[in-house]
């Protein structure tokens, strides 16, 4: 690991002026992946700013049909909440599903979304729900929010604060994990909302999470698994590496979208 | 009060310290003055080195010395010799370049010392390091081993045509290709045997010090045997006497066999130790391991066996290729041809005819690791067994029977290599396959096909040399209160000998274990030692310690019976007491211990004390043994294995701690089961690791095993005193094949007849794929319907 200074702040405000002022500053949430890549000198910052004392990123509200979820909360505790736990129970397994007790203990959703891992779970579940991201430079539509691998629509020295997942009548996440990291090989979110369908794909694609659009209108159409019959995810937007290629991954995608679209309205599982 | 004996499945001592985090392991010790070791690694797999500018990087902050092979040529030190003897392709010894400890004009692989940088802190050293200017002219690499012999394949070494360092032939092949002439059926099988990396979970470790004072280097690292290594050091690297380096080591966390090989590293912390006159500490971080930790096995072959009609081998033709890396590490050839005895099995094959060529590769050398051989050649007999059966559609536990060895034939000379010292295999099979359920497979397999999963069962019968025809000293210090400091030449590193020797000498000596010193691994304890390797410990261990305990004995009859006032003859010794034969007269061993230690009330000329050291060699090997069975099922549509259950029935000769055993052989099945379903190194074609972190190298976890089922056979050894075989390979060698089998079996419905490990989800896919996919299932579960 390269020496860097450390700083924390207690209020967003105090961060992001800190963040403003300091040379070559990234912002350390759960530390997960950061810290990782810092310790392998893969990355590198002259200062680092914790988020850990955030407590204003940390709540779990659920009004008028929508979860919302400081940025700051850990995978353990989006996992365990009662509340995210009745609302939308694919969205507390998908979170509990997340690496291992350790990775739950300190991740964070925002975290997560703002890192943009292309094999990460959460993506996939606000393309799926239709989140709202909550930033320190405004509201993102996930859809915006997303632009491909470690790339997002959040601006230049802007805070992930939170998200706001609508409540779904329906929703599953299947998860087909990588043998060796565990992530998401093929993660697929579907959430139903009335007819309309949203299907977020994490860990195949090339160019990170993305929806997949013929298979939502496939299933708007009629929310069944054998509407998807005959559909096939396209194999050449597909990432490939030496524990699967690019038909495999497209195969996994279409096996997953099936046993989420079986299992939406119960608790959703890993495979 | 529980006896303290043998056969007690007493909880280990040596837990209580490692659970509380008081255990001592090498990066825990940090000496005054220490400086830390950063080791710059060749990118490239195959380059020139043309020179190496560290000006700058000499001049950074914290920077004691920075080293490259140039000075290690000019202080004209050594690399680590093979002690393995084999054949070059046109007869004569093979070529054997030393496992150089830094490159030299020429990086062999990626990852190879290229400098060491020493500095105050590690982030120096690495800061120091990135400054290093080195002027490489990469090479052409040839990184795999199908890849060694190809036509205008770049050469590892000049003097190695195609790479073919060895090609060793065992068994005679006029008799051999006669048998299968006449052979009723032949059948032959490919079988790749993929290349993995230990993974212990302490990386390796070395801290080097210089002893001004007494003008020597004092090692400590994580390692399994101090007193070879110390040989190597002295006698190849340094090349000094070598009562002039001492080496020790405390806590390891595990060792696989892959810290039975000297590395380079510890000869380079004692090297830079001396430059710069304070100790060196040097840790592997885990990518460095993946890149430097001598990877294993590596190996593929084409095994061939001839039948007569009612089923029983008449002759087993066995042809390999073994990849060694770069150079040869010290067991890089015994892991390609020592153990290819084992093709035999627990059959009655009479004749064995077997050809093994070891190619160089641009790639780390090839060490031991769990099995060092034995699984490679097992899970090969053990596939060509279940093809056979495949091709004659018959029960392959069946075909097994046919062809076992029988109680009634131990002691049995496989006329290959090995002469088997006792066991009933027939007995185990049985039992194995009794709490497995074999009987009744396709039932399940059934109902697993009505769900749209494929289920499989597999066997692995194996047998496995151990406790090897090496010499082992050791040491029972009594002091004068009649506590004991046993110590010997071999080191625990999770085995749990400190619990097991110390049940053995209390057994043996009636010495409470409170009472019981252990120590090992000190080269200046013991001066000679061969360590723990190859599953002897315990058989070796236990016959020293029952031999020096009878000397003791027979030296405190003769004290206590100058205080219980009758000859030594009339002295028996039972539990820690010795008695006046026929009297209630008796004197503990503490009381024995007394007086020995106080020379004047010992009879003129006899001398003081009760300790004795010696060194001991068994009769003979032994061949622990067992049946394995495992069970899987596939999802077809995603190629996931989900392993079942897994049974063994074991025999490991007399059990000093049963619960050890099965701990022993729980460890080793997930080893086992960890490369047949998943584990596997690879580079790319230019020689680059593409397995380089668990990332992407898939170690098993605790969730992807299944309940390990342990059933006894133990059948005692008559080649050594206590009648023990060992324990600590047997798992491994079994669950490999078993584990194959078990997925091979369950794509047989689709017309599968070998599948290469690692059964990896993807792969598994592909297989079932080019099988005809789901279309060939359901028409096979037509078929079966």
């Amino acid at each position: 690991m390269y020496s860097f200074e450390y700083h924390r702040a207690e209020t967003v405000e105090e961060t992001l002026k800190l963040g403003s002022v300091l040379e070559d500053a990234r912002f350390l949430a759960g530390g997960q992946s950061l810290i990782p890549m810092m310790k392998l000198r893969f990355a590198k910052a002259d200062n680092i700013i914790d988020l850990r004392d955030l407590d204003e990123l940390r709540g779990i509200e659920v009004a008028h049909d929508i979860v919302s979820i400081g940025a700051m909360a850990r995978h353990a505790e989006v996992a365990a909440s009662p509340k995210v736990q009745s609302a939308i129970p694919a969205l507390a397994g998908l979170a509990g599903g997340i690496g291992d007790p350790m990775v739950r203990a300190r991740g964070t959703m925002g975290g997560s979304i703002a890192n943009a891992d292309p094999a990460a779970c959460y993506p996939a579940a606000c393309l799926a729900l239709g989140a709202t991201i909550n930033t320190t430079g405004g509201d993102i539509e996930a859809d915006d929010f997303f632009q491909g691998v470690f790339e997002t629509a959040l601006g230049e020295g802007a805070l992930v604060t939170g998200a706001e997942f609508p409540v779904p009548d329906a929703a599953a996440y299947k998860k087909f994990r990588h043998p060796a990291s565990r992530f998401a090989l093929a993660g697929i979110f579907v959430a139903r909302f009335g007819d309309l369908v949203r299907v977020g794909v994490t860990g195949a694609g090339r160019q990170g999470a993305y929806r997949w659009i013929e298979a939502e209108d496939a299933l708007t159409e009629n929310f069944a698994v054998n509407a998807l019959d005959g559909l096939h995810a396209d194999p050449s937007q597909m990432n490939s590496d030496i524990h699967g290629d690019e038909p495999y991954r497209a195969h996994l995608v279409e096996v997953m979208t099936r046993r989420a679209v079986l299992n939406a309205s119960a608790h959703c599982g890993d495979e | 009060m529980i006896k303290f004996g043998i056969g007690q499945s007493l909880a280990r001592v040596e837990d209580a310290r490692l659970l509380r985090g008081l255990g001592r392991f090498t990066d825990d010790i940090a000496p005054p003055r220490s400086v830390q070791m950063y080791v710059l690694r060749s990118p490239h797999a195959h380059a020139e080195i043309g020179g190496i500018d560290f000006r700058a990087a000499r001049a950074m902050p914290g920077v004691h010395t920075i080293l490259t092979g140039e000075d290690a040529a000019a202080d004209d030190l050594g690399g680590f010799p093979s002690m393995v003897p084999s054949t070059a392709p046109g007869g004569g010894p093979n070529f054997t370049p030393p496992f150089a400890i830094i490159a030299h004009g020429k990086a062999r692989y990626a990852g190879q010392p290229v400098a060491i940088v020493v500095a105050d802190t590690l982030e120096q050293a690495k800061d120091a390091a990135e400054a290093i200017i080195v002027d490489y002219e990469p090479l052409p690499a040839v990184a795999s081993l199908a890849d060694a012999d190809a036509p205008g394949a770049p050469l590892v070494w000049n003097e190695c045509p195609d790479n073919l360092d060895a090609l060793a032939t065992f068994g005679d092949k006029g008799v051999v290709d006669a048998a299968f002439e006449k052979a009723a059926s032949t059948h032959s099988v490919e079988v790749r045997i993929s290349r993995v990396s230990a993974n212990p979970m302490e990386s390796r470790t070395a801290l080097g010090e210089w002893n001004e004072a007494e003008e020597r280097y004092e090692l400590t690292g994580g390692m399994q045997s101090p007193h070879m290594l110390r040989a190597q050091l002295a006698e190849c690297v340094f090349k000094i006497p070598p009562n002039k380096i001492r080496v020790r080591a405390f806590d390891v966390g595990g060792g696989f066999g892959m810290k039975g090989v000297p590395h380079p590293e510890p000869a380079l912390v004692l090297w830079a130790a001396r430059k710069v006159r304070r100790p060196v500490r040097w840790t592997s971080e885990r990518s460095e391991a993946f890149l430097s930790d001598c990877h294993s096995r590596d190996h593929t072959s084409r095994c061939e066996l001839a039948l007569d009609s009612g089923a029983r081998i008449l002759a087993l033709r066995f042809f390999a290729r073994a990849n060694l890396g770069a150079y040869l590490s010290l067991a890089g050839l015994h892991c390609a041809q020592g153990n290819i005895g084992h093709l035999s099995g627990v059959y009655t094959t009479p004749a064995i005819y077997a050809e093994v060529r070891s190619y160089f590769t641009h790639t780390v050398p090839i060490g031991p690791y769990r099995g060092a051989g034995r699984p490679e050649a097992i899970t090969v007999l053990e596939r060509a067994i279940d093809a056979a059966a495949f091709d004659l559609r018959m029960d392959p536990a069946e075909l097994r029977r046919r062809n076992l060895i029988g109680p009634d034939q131990m002691p049995y000379d496989t006329g290959f290599q090995f002469t088997y010292d006792s066991g009933n295999y027939p007995v185990s099979q049985t039992k194995a396959e009794e709490a497995a359920g074999w009987a009744n497979f396709e039932e399940r397999r059934l109902e697993s096909l009505r769900r749209g999963k494929l289920r499989g069962i597999g066997m692995g019968h194996i047998v496995e040399i151990a406790a090897g025809m090496n010499d082992e000293m050791g040491a029972i210090d009594v002091e004068a209160d009649g506590s004991v400091t046993i110590s010997t030449g071999f080191h625990n590193h999770g085995q749990g000998q400190e619990t097991t020797m110390r049940q053995l000498v209390s057994e043996f000596l009636g010495v409470p274990p409170d009472r019981i010193k252990y120590r090992d691994s000190d080269t200046d304890v013991q001066p000679f030692g061969f360590g723990s390797a190859g599953s002897r410990a315990a058989a070796v261990g236990g016959a020293l310690f029952k031999a020096i305990s009878e000397k003791i004995i027979e030296k405190g009859k003769v004290i206590a019976a100058i205080m219980l006032d009758t000859s030594a003859e009339e002295i028996d010794f039972v539990d820690g007491t010795f008695t006046a034969r026929s009297t209630n007269r008796t004197a503990t061993l503490a009381e024995v211990a007394a007086l020995a230690h106080q020379p004047m009330g010992l009879p003129q000329g006899m001398e003081g004390g009760l300790s004795h050291k010696q060194m001991f060699r068994p009769k003979g090997p032994t061949f622990p043994n067992g049946c394995h069975i495992c069970e899987v099922e596939i999802d077809p549509e995603t190629g996931r294995s989900e392993i079942l259950g897994y049974w063994v029935c074991e025999d490991v000769g007399r059990s000093i701690n049963p619960m050890i055993v099965a701990g022993q052989m729980h460890g080793g099945v997930v080893q086992g089961l960890g490369q047949a379903m998943g584990e596997f190194i690879e580079y790319d074609e230019e020689g680059q690791l593409l397995t380089g972190s668990f990332m992407d190298y898939q170690m098993p976890r605790a969730l992807d095993m299944p309940q390990i089922t342990t059933i006894s056979n133990n059948v005692p050894s008559p080649n050594n005193p206590l009648g023990i075989k060992g324990a600590g390979e047997s798992g491994t060698v079994g669950a490999m094949p078993a584990g194959l089998n078990a997925v091979c079996n369950a794509l047989q419905p689709l017309g599968i007849r070998h599948f290469d490990m690692p059964a990896t989800p993807w792969r598994v896919w592909q297989a079932i794929q080019h099988a005809g996919g789901i279309e060939a299932l359901h028409k096979a579960a037509h078929e079966t319907a």
